[in-house]
């Protein structure tokens, strides 16, 4: 059966040329990178040519990034490694989990966080941050793209606020990173986590940005690795494999053609908004990520679709799976004011950079057709669409 | 059965699904694999009374991760659908409000009457299966000169599951497989074996599968705790058959018809729990040989290898899952009303349980005691 894969928020296939660059970490060179004899000095060099790479693809000194096991690992130490007792912490209600249940641990602990809303295209309003800084604020931690939307959130105009309150900025990244360009000095973020199999990479690394100054409290203890910051031998192949897809995207960025996934994703979504009716995007009017497309069917249970569609050969997504592989109801498009039906009838597409116009094609293909079968099916709609005719 | 040729199989990560699944797919049928999330065993873990860890066993981690590894071994593709939301309404809800109300349910049958299979055979629908299978032990067979399709007792009587079946309609049997019906669980457990499944020794829940350990009084606490609301004061008098005040209990919810431990009263010779009366908070003991009666008023009925009947029809009848049938006489009272008229007493006939009526191994159909 042929198998397309729109679901590259979730992850991403490592890219065959990120494999290649892996491939003699694994074996020929399998040096740890701290020892001091020849075959530790050619995993070093490996480890800090990626960092180089990935300084680069952020705009910062290679000294500022820390190696990690990937986003959620970059959040927890950007967020722990912060925040004392009797701090106040600012972050959004469409975080990921990984900041969210990471602040509502915080909260456990007993300190106080504020939650500030999206409006209903997605996007946080600064003027809500502003008025949620108090003198005790330590730390703003709001994502830069949405991974459920892919709305790009006013993090220069959030940057610029934080740094004239002098209060810490963190920015997960991960959604954003090598999707669109991005520097940390025109954020002016203290902290920006990115993972590694988002982008290309393969899964367990990921990367903080520390901005020169920044004292964090490790959350592991044992060597001095990435500088006493993040105790533990280094991923060697991960870290290179992270390295190679930050170089790639750099390459990307600089074509004058670097158009290609967003004629795909908008040609996906025209067509399909056109070929079905009570139909539309989450997050319309809002800045978007590139390879990200939102869209509610009314009248359907997503869940049902993405089953239907997998069966099919279609990879897409609905909502949040929990720890059962149920899905539950999108805590952002709810947070976005959708109905609970509405974030129910939701489903994500997602490309990467192996999408081709052929898998737009037969998403395009079999979308419409699934949406009415399951419409056919569904009481609720034909009882809706008779009163219309 | 006519084409089925993609079939849903629902499974629990048991091994009577699991071996369902595997059967069906040696076959040569198209499977899919679907288990219902129902219910968050983590909710209520912790509170007031009930365990912190999780005991339950629907829906564990470790129930979804062993039907996860069965369609992994048989090569099917495998899915967990969320109908919390649907089961809290229409299955926890009403159990906390039949016990408030001074009867005992059996939400293992209010869920396959009204959830288990009209979700499945939704989500089978929608995703393009034309029936659906599990793993009770029951048999569906179709009449052909009555037009009718029929619930009937499986071969293994032990494992027999039809009395919490008979809310399934027409249409439902008609799409419906249940594999099993014509073995017993030895051989069912040795096909496991066959099939490779790693689970082929996991020991079988019994228990009502939201109610960890079976305790309902904290469940019941822990769920209301939750809610935000308290346990309602039912607490009330304790009376004779002859209305006769002789002591007082702490709420109608921790009696059952039948009970005979726990009341706290002392008198020459055991009392027992005859009836429960919810408006009044009283609860009427007496002897043994007052737990006896011959009638009972089955409500909600669902026919199942009649379309209806005019005539008193003479029927067993099964009034709790662990009851053998005892003959009676049904006749209508209404449009989905009966009254059963059993030849011999029957003891601790409990409103709330359901009365299923048999004719031989075929189920006729059946009602909820009022």
């Amino acid at each position: 059966m042929r198998r397309v894969y729109l679901d590259n928020n979730a992850t991403t296939p490592v890219l065959p040329e990120v494999l290649e660059a892996m491939r003699p970490y694994f074996g020929e060179h399998f040096g740890n990178a701290s020892s001091i004899h020849h075959h530790g000095q050619e995993t070093r060099a490996a480890v800090e040519r990626a960092r180089e790479s990935v300084a680069a693809l952020l705009g910062c000194r290679p000294a500022e990034i820390v190696f990690t096991s990937g986003g959620t690992e970059a959040d927890n130490l950007a967020v722990f490694g912060l925040v004392q007792p009797g701090d106040h912490v600012v972050t959004s209600t469409i975080e990921h989990h990984a900041v969210l249940n990471t602040c509502r641990h915080l909260e456990e602990k007993g300190i106080e966080v504020t939650y500030i809303p999206v409006d209903g295209r997605c996007l946080v309003d600064p003027g809500d941050l502003r008025r949620a800084l108090r003198s005790n604020t330590r730390l703003v931690t709001i994502m830069m793209a949405n991974n459920e939307t892919g709305v790009l959130q006013p993090v220069n105009e959030i940057g610029k606020m934080c740094a004239e309150a002098d209060v810490y900025f963190h920015t997960d990244a991960v959604q954003a990173a090598a999707k669109v360009p991005l520097r940390v000095n025109d954020i002016r973020c203290d902290l920006l986590s990115i993972s590694g199999h988002k982008i290309h990479a393969p899964q367990g690394v990921g990367a903080l940005y520390v901005r020169k100054g920044t004292t964090l409290e490790p959350r592991f203890f044992g060597g001095s690795h990435e500088r006493s910051r993040r105790a533990g031998t280094e991923n060697v192949p991960g870290i290179v494999g992270l390295g190679k897809a930050a170089e790639l995207a750099i390459k990307r960025f600089a074509q004058p053609n670097d158009l290609e996934m967003a004629v795909l994703r908008d040609r996906l979504e025209a067509t399909i908004l056109e070929h079905v009716d009570s139909a539309a995007v989450n997050g319309t009017g809002a800045p978007r990520v590139p390879n990200t497309t939102n869209i509610y069917f009314d009248y359907i249970e997503g869940e049902a679709l993405v089953i239907a569609l997998d069966l099919k050969g279609l990879a897409v997504s609905t909502g949040a799976a929990c720890s059962s592989g149920a899905i539950e109801p999108s805590h952002v498009l709810t947070a976005m004011g959708l109905r609970p039906d509405r974030a129910r009838a939701s489903i994500r597409f997602s490309l990467g950079k192996q999408t081709s116009a052929e898998d737009v094609d037969f998403a395009i293909h079999l979308v419409p057709a699934s949406v009415t079968r399951l419409r056919e099916l569904s009481p609720l709609y034909n009882k809706n669409t008779a009163v219309h005719s | 059965m006519l084409s089925q040729n993609t079939i849903a199989v629902a499974m629990s990560g048991g091994v009577d699904s699991s071996t369902v699944a595997a059967m069906l797919r040696a076959e040569g049928r198209n499977v899919i694999g679907l288990t219902m999330q129902l219910w968050n065993q983590r909710r209520l873990a912790g509170r007031a009374g009930m365990p912190e860890a999780v005991t339950g066993r629907c829906c564990s981690l470790d129930d979804v991760y062993d039907a996860r590894r069965v369609a992994e071994t048989i090569g099917i593709p495998y899915y967990v659908v969320n109908h919390e939301d649907r089961f809290e309404r229409d299955v926890v809800r009403p159990f906390v409000q039949e016990y408030l109300s001074g009867r005992t349910p059996i939400p293992c049958s209010l869920c396959n009457n009204h959830l288990k299979f009209d979700q499945l055979l939704t989500v089978a629908k929608q995703i393009g299966a034309d029936a659906v299978a599990t793993g009770h032990y029951a048999r569906v067979e179709h009449d052909e000169q009555r037009g009718r399709w029929l619930l009937k007792r499986p071969t293994d009587r032990a494992k027999d599951q039809t009395y919490f079946l008979f809310g399934l309609t027409q249409e439902q049997l008609s799409r419906t497989l249940f594999p099993l019906g014509g073995m017993t669980k030895p051989e069912v457990r040795d096909l496991a074996r066959k099939h490779g499944l790693a689970l082929a020794e996991k020991p079988d829940s019994q228990e009502i599968c939201f109610v960890p350990g079976g305790d309902y009084k904290n469940f019941l606490d822990a769920y209301l705790a939750e809610q935000g609301e308290s346990l309602p004061d039912t607490a009330g008098e304790l009376v004779t058959t002859d209305g006769r005040v002789i002591g007082e209990h702490s709420g109608i919810h921790n009696f059952t018809v039948g009970q005979r431990k726990g009341l706290g009263i002392a008198t020459g010779f055991p009392l027992y729990v005859l009836q429960i009366k919810g408006d009044a908070r009283q609860v009427v003991v007496g002897e043994q040989e007052h737990l006896y009666s011959r009638t009972l008023l089955a409500r909600r009925i669902n026919l199942i290898s009649v379309e209806d009947f005019d005539e008193p029809m003479r029927v067993a009848v099964k009034i709790r899952h662990r009851h053998e049938p005892a003959m009676a006489m049904i006749e209508k009272t209404g449009c989905d009303q009966a009254r059963v008229t059993f030849h011999e007493p029957q003891r601790a006939i409990t409103p709330g349980q359901a009365a299923v009526f048999y004719d031989g191994d075929v189920v006729v159909g059946g009602g909820w005691i009022s």
